[in-house]
């Protein structure tokens, strides 16, 4: 769905024209079908590209395909959608008659404008809102019709710029189910975000973009080896000396009033402690394996020069 | 279509700005304070209000003109608003085709109004309609294209404040071109000579656009002159968006 090939951006700053450059060398692929988390800090590149990609801004170099048609042919956003990083809109205008003059410019026939937008608003949780003057919509709203304008066009293809970025939780989760349900209906959605935790949830793929440069791609699972780190074991009614017992086998206990928290590294030990645990007459509550984070792994990978 | 639609958004834009009916309103003002001057002469009433009329017609809407066109580009860009219009199936320059149509929209509008409010006064006043005020009123509104092209040209790039000086550069200028021609003329100088002419031909005559004297006195003004200054000012405005369509169409959108 989209393609990229070595995309590369210098931008000229300040008067002297200082060369800073903003991308470099993008290869990237996006499959149909995948929601696909385009990751990075703040100024890594991902709006850059994304503006490449929209035709907002022009490459330095290397080329870029969206649906197989390269950058610059404008037919092919009849089949996107895409909402930009904080969005604004014209806020003279009320939220339905927005929709309609955007339904306009993707050419929507008259018929279908009224229904199709009473839809798209109450799938983004407008209803009601379509009266009210874009100007005394809050964020979080502006952010949800923003969404409405990029879904007008029922679009195969979707490009999300920062979705969550100063939502609050529920906003975000609002945003996530908007992401997973397009993704039922078999639309690939690339989205770029800092926000680690909803990534984890919703995407397939993910690109990790650090100084402009691609550090990796790949699915979670695969970028963060898929082994487990720890065993974290919650117990209870375990007397000091059993505790003693386990000692060498665990790395750190804490105690909290009745209950003990116990991290074991290996596989084999967190066996053994549950044995020790259970023989001793105390209550097992949970075993849960714990996974390095996509935080860790995004950390690492940001911090590496 | 698409172009109709981003007129028509402009548009109401347009008429939703304060600063519109700040000058409307002064412009009819203006108009209607023309009947209470006019009282202080013999004879010449008609004149006055007519002369004034058409000046205030004239420099309300030239001033609507540049404040809304500085602003027609720059404020998209700056708001960002233009990200999600030209993620549409929009090509650039059809965006700024429309914006251009749509503040041509508003500016026939109120043109409309002035123009009610002159024929009004100087009906009530009791003296007889001439043509000649319609062709007036006609040029005068090819002068808008003019200045509204030359606002957008600079709205592409600069920012409003600029924008606003340079199009009441050309403005003034626009207006002064032959006296500027006929000192260079008389200059001895041969570089004064070359810039008085290059300034000549390469800005706007204005004055291809002020027929109120002609009015004022009631003599007639041959057809093939406002032929002349129309095409003047269509050819001169297809030439400046064209320039505008150039540099936008290369812009990076920051």
């Amino acid at each position: 769905m989209i393609k990229t090939k070595s995309l590369t951006k210098v931008f000229k700053v300040g008067f002297r024209g200082r060369k800073v450059t903003a991308l470099e060398g993008l290869d990237l692929e996006v499959k149909k079908g995948e929601i696909f988390g385009f990751l990075g800090p703040n100024g890594a590149g991902k709006t850059t590209t994304i503006k490449i990609l929209m035709g907002l801004i022009y490459p330095t170099r290397g080329d870029a395909w969206i649906m197989g048609s390269p950058l610059g042919d404008v037919s092919v956003k009849r089949r996107l959608g895409f909402l930009p990083e904080n969005p604004y809109f014209y806020d003279y205008l009320k939220g339905e008659e927005f929709l309609h003059f955007y339904a306009q410019l993707i050419k929507m026939p008259k018929r279908d404008r009224k229904a199709k937008i009473k839809d798209i608003l109450s799938l983004v949780g407008l209803k009601g809102a379509g009266d009210l003057q874009l100007r005394r919509y809050s964020k979080g709203m502006t952010q949800r019709i923003g969404i409405a304008q990029a879904l007008l066009s029922d679009p195969e293809l979707v490009i999300f710029d920062e979705p969550m970025s100063g939502l609050d939780p529920v906003g975000r989760k609002e945003v996530r189910d908007v992401i997973l349900k397009l993704r039922d209906e078999g639309k690939t959605v690339f989205f770029s975000t800092h926000i680690l935790p909803d990534v984890e949830m919703v995407c397939d793929r993910v690109g990790i973009l650090v100084k402009g440069r691609l550090r990796s791609v790949g699915n979670i699972e695969e970028l963060l080896g898929g082994h487990i780190k720890s065993i974290e074991i919650t117990a209870r009614g375990i007397s000091e000396s059993v505790l003693k017992e386990m000692e060498p086998l665990v790395e750190r206990v804490i105690k909290r009033d009745e209950s003990l928290l116990l991290s074991v590294e290996k596989e084999e030990d967190a066996e053994k402690v549950v044995d020790i645990i259970q023989s001793s007459g105390g209550r097992l509550y949970s075993l849960i394996p714990q996974r390095p984070s996509l935080e860790e792994y995004f950390m690492k990978e940001a911090g590496k020069r | 279509m698409k172009i109709v639609a981003i007129a028509l958004n402009t548009f109401k834009e347009c008429i939703r700005d304060r600063i519109l009916y700040n000058l409307l309103i002064f412009a009819v003002l203006i108009i209607g304070l023309s009947a209470v001057l006019s009282t202080l002469t013999f004879g010449e009433q008609v004149r006055i209000i007519i002369n004034i009329g058409l000046a205030a017609i004239n420099i309300f809407g030239v001033m609507m003109a540049i404040f809304l066109g500085i602003g027609l580009v720059y404020k998209e860009i700056d708001r960002r608003t233009i990200y999600t219009i030209l993620s549409k199936p929009i090509k650039r320059y059809e965006f700024l085709i429309g914006k251009f149509f749509g503040l041509l929209i508003t500016l026939v509008l109120n043109l409309a109004v002035m123009t009610a409010g002159l024929v009004g006064v100087v009906y009530l006043t009791g003296w007889v309609i001439n043509v000649l005020l319609f062709k007036a009123v006609f040029l005068i509104f090819m002068e808008f294209v003019l200045i509204t092209s030359i606002a957008m040209l600079f709205s592409c790039f600069s920012t409003p404040t600029l924008s606003a000086i340079f199009t009441l550069s050309f403005y003034v200028i626009g207006h002064l071109t032959e006296d500027i021609k006929f000192f260079g003329s008389k200059a001895d100088s041969l570089f004064a000579k070359k810039l008085s002419s290059l300034i000549y031909y390469a800005l706007p005559n204005l004055e291809n656009f002020n027929i109120k004297g002609f009015v004022v006195y009631g003599s007639g003004v041959d057809n093939s002159f406002i032929l002349f200054s129309t095409l003047y000012g269509i050819l001169y405005s297809a030439m400046l968006i064209v320039i505008s369509i150039l540099i936008f169409q290369k812009r990076d959108f920051k």
